[in-house]
């Protein structure tokens, strides 16, 4: 009872933060909304006893995801009026994948239709001294054992993909080595050259 | 479970408050004689030219993704460090497999110079 | 959640905020004190209090002068500067000080309570229930450690960017890739002390650095892990952004970097917060690796001393021990985190960055490695 409450207290604000994120005018305002929904959505996920992903969710997406998100909106001087121009140009193929997720939500409120199994019955409060990171790990680690390898070659991917995209070596790119700088000495930049005095002509 | 949440969320609401009260009382003892150049941002002394908004090294964006990535990987290893117990000799040779293939991509950027900062 | 629970939750709550604030406030004066001990001066001696109605003046070693300080701040201008987003700007100090705060509900500070048999007129009320010490006895204490602390990265971010000064945006950026690179390798090091222990549950990992390794030294975490151990607290004090750490507010580059447009209490609470954090960083590092409450020898009962002397205290004493050896003991890590402070020089920014990631990240990995190999060769 007081878990369904909670649901539907932290789902209407995730809601309202999720509108929030699309609605605001400032890039970093719609972050933070971005960060409040993640911050709901972990609440949910904690209501529906998966303590260990949304303490993950928090901590990958509020943590990290959201930080490089800061970094490129924080820095970012977003024409706002520029974006507004490209409005109706985007919009069918907005309202395209707009379609497409509608769909996926629908296809998952009647999961139950596809034979995925009755998820809400599944919901039991655990005991406190039960392990959830633990029973994760027991599973994740047996039979998902191969998907489990397979994040580390995306993750490998990730990190060439990030590297080859933003390390491109321009020629003429002016680059200051500090340490060269440092350990610079006279006798390098200065030549001291001895000649004799000339006799005047 | 959830009942072992409930202080923190009773602590969240009183340290939050505790936030605000400090935040709030500077507000009500504290004199306000706002002007112009008290307001301008501070840039020792100078007028301040340009916006502060900048553009800066890629790199700062390549640290932050890199750092999802590590952070990925911290995250897949805590339940592993919890049920290696229990699964035993797999899960050390899988998690051997999985740290092998993310130690090839940490060689890679170090070679490629992404952690190089001058 | 019953009315004793809930009781005792409160009773946690404020002895929590009591001493994190108490060490707040204390630390600045240590602070100051130590730092004069170390340079062979006086320090503090100025601030004092007069007992009213007479010529008595309380100095007691300048302990009023946190005291002054806080008042300094509460009564200064606050002024906000012209271009802020005033959303952000006030989110920033709120959010570095509330989730600081927060870490310390999964940290263990006592052993287990037993009201009953604490005060015999309640036992009816409690009926025999007993209660660990720690505000929120979760599983999966060590994440929510996590994901609070990266809680405090944006509000970091956001205090620089909201204030609309080119040195608070550059101390923000700076904030940010620090704090997450050094949060790499404090997640790191923490996962040796998971393998050793088997659990994510601060409490559980405590109770098993209760007794002894080799017949005589404690079963601490750092008797298993002292890499770990070393490599946690530098990457604790990275994390707090302290000398020789403290690039993101380094005044001689950054005025006072990313709360450079902050002033009076807005300004006292980025202050207050990295106070704050000194103690927090000292009571993680107490329960990972220092045996949280243990004494060694000690258990629930009173000390049981090798050769079988054996001293039986009473619960209360018991309770009290074990709190004042937790706050001891976080103490002596804050004195060691402001030692470091006045000891070592700034890093520069470049060696600050390939410090975490080529020194200190390949170095947890191989730790993590060896750990588990050595773990597995132990149990077949």
């Amino acid at each position: 009872m007081m878990v369904n409450v909670l649901f539907y207290v932290f789902g209407a604000i995730l809601v309202l933060t999720a509108l929030g994120v699309i609605t605001a005018r400032n890039p970093v305002h719609c972050a933070l909304f971005l960060v409040a929904a993640f911050l709901n959505s972990a609440v949910i996920w904690l209501l529906l006893q998966a303590e260990f992903l949304a303490l993950t969710l928090v901590v990958v997406y509020v943590g990290a995801v959201m930080v490089l998100w800061l970094f490129v909106v924080m820095m970012l001087d977003v024409d706002v009026e520029k974006l507004r121009q490209g409005f109706t140009r985007y919009a069918p193929l907005g309202a395209l994948i707009a379609l497409v997720v509608a769909v996926q939500i629908g296809l998952v409120v009647h999961v139950r239709k596809l034979g995925l199994g009755d998820t809400a019955a599944a919901v039991v409060d655990r005991p406190a001294d039960h392990s959830n990171t633990q029973e994760l790990g027991h599973l994740l680690y047996t039979q998902y054992l191969y998907p489990f390898e397979i994040a580390a070659v995306i993750l490998l991917v990730a990190i060439v993909a990030a590297i080859t995209l933003t390390m491109r070596d321009r020629p003429g790119q002016k680059v200051q080595d500090i340490g060269k700088q440092v350990a610079v000495r006279a006798k390098d930049r200065v030549r001291l050259v001895k000649m004799d005095a000339e006799a005047r002509q | 479970m959830l009942a072992q949440y409930l202080p923190i969320l009773i602590f969240l609401a009183v340290a939050g408050a505790i936030g605000v009260l400090l935040l709030v009382l500077g507000r009500l003892f504290a004199p306000s004689r706002p002007d112009a150049a008290k307001l301008s941002p501070y840039e020792c002394g100078f007028e301040a030219f340009e916006d502060s908004r900048m553009k800066f090294d890629v790199r700062y964006y390549l640290v932050a993704i890199l750092f999802i990535v590590f952070d990925l990987e911290i995250a897949f290893l805590f339940p592993w460090a919890v049920a290696l117990d229990s699964v035993g000799i797999v899960a050390l040779a899988a998690m051997g497999v999985f740290l092998l293939v993310l130690v090839v991509g940490f060689v890679y950027e170090w070679k490629k110079g992404a952690l190089e900062w001058d | 959640m019953t009315a004793p629970d809930f009781a005792i939750s409160l009773v946690y709550i404020a002895y929590a905020l009591a001493v994190l604030l108490t060490f707040g406030a204390i630390l600045t004066w240590v602070e100051r004190k130590q730092a004069a001990i170390m340079s062979d001066r006086i320090g503090a001696n100025r601030a004092y209090v007069r007992i009213p109605f007479t010529q008595v003046k309380l100095i007691w070693l300048g302990l009023f002068h946190g005291m002054a300080d806080g008042l300094k701040l509460l009564l200064k201008e606050d002024f906000k500067p012209l271009a802020y987003d005033k959303l952000a700007y006030a989110l920033g100090p709120w959010l570095a000080i509330v989730p600081v705060l927060l870490v310390f509900a999964v940290v263990p500070f006592g052993g287990t309570l037993d009201p009953g048999r604490l005060f015999p007129s309640l036992a009816e009320w409690f009926g025999g229930r007993t209660y660990p010490m720690q505000i929120a006895p979760i599983d999966a204490g060590i994440l929510i450690v996590f994901a609070f602390s990266g809680i405090t990265i944006i509000g970091a971010m956001l205090a620089g960017w909201s204030s609309a000064n080119k040195f608070s945006l550059l101390g923000a950026l700076r904030a940010g890739s620090q704090l997450i690179s050094y949060e790499l390798v404090m997640g790191l090091t923490v996962l040796g002390i998971v393998l050793i222990f088997g659990t994510v549950n601060l409490g559980t990992i405590v109770e098993r650095q209760s007794g002894t390794v080799l017949g005589f030294l404690p079963a601490w975490g750092i008797v298993y892990q002292p890499f770990a151990a070393v490599l946690f607290l530098i990457a604790g004090i990275a994390e707090n952004k302290r000398i020789p750490f403290d690039l993101p507010e380094a005044e001689s580059e950054l005025i006072s970097g990313y709360f450079t447009e902050y002033s009076a209490m807005k300004q006292g609470v980025f202050m207050l917060s990295e106070f704050i954090e000194i103690a927090v960083i000292g009571a993680l590092f107490v329960t990972l690796f220092f045996g949280g409450y243990n004494l060694p020898w000690m258990n629930d009962t009173g000390f049981v001393f090798p050769g079988g002397h054996a001293v039986p205290l009473s619960h209360g004493w018991v309770v009290v021990l074990q709190l004042l050896t937790f706050l001891g003991k976080v103490f002596l890590l804050c004195s060691f985190q402001i030692l470091v402070r006045w000891t070592l020089p700034r890093f520069r920014w470049d060696q600050l960055l390939r410090f975490a990631w080529k020194f200190l990240l390949p170095l947890a990995i191989a730790n993590l490695v060896v750990t588990a190999v050595a773990l597995w060769a132990q149990q077949a």
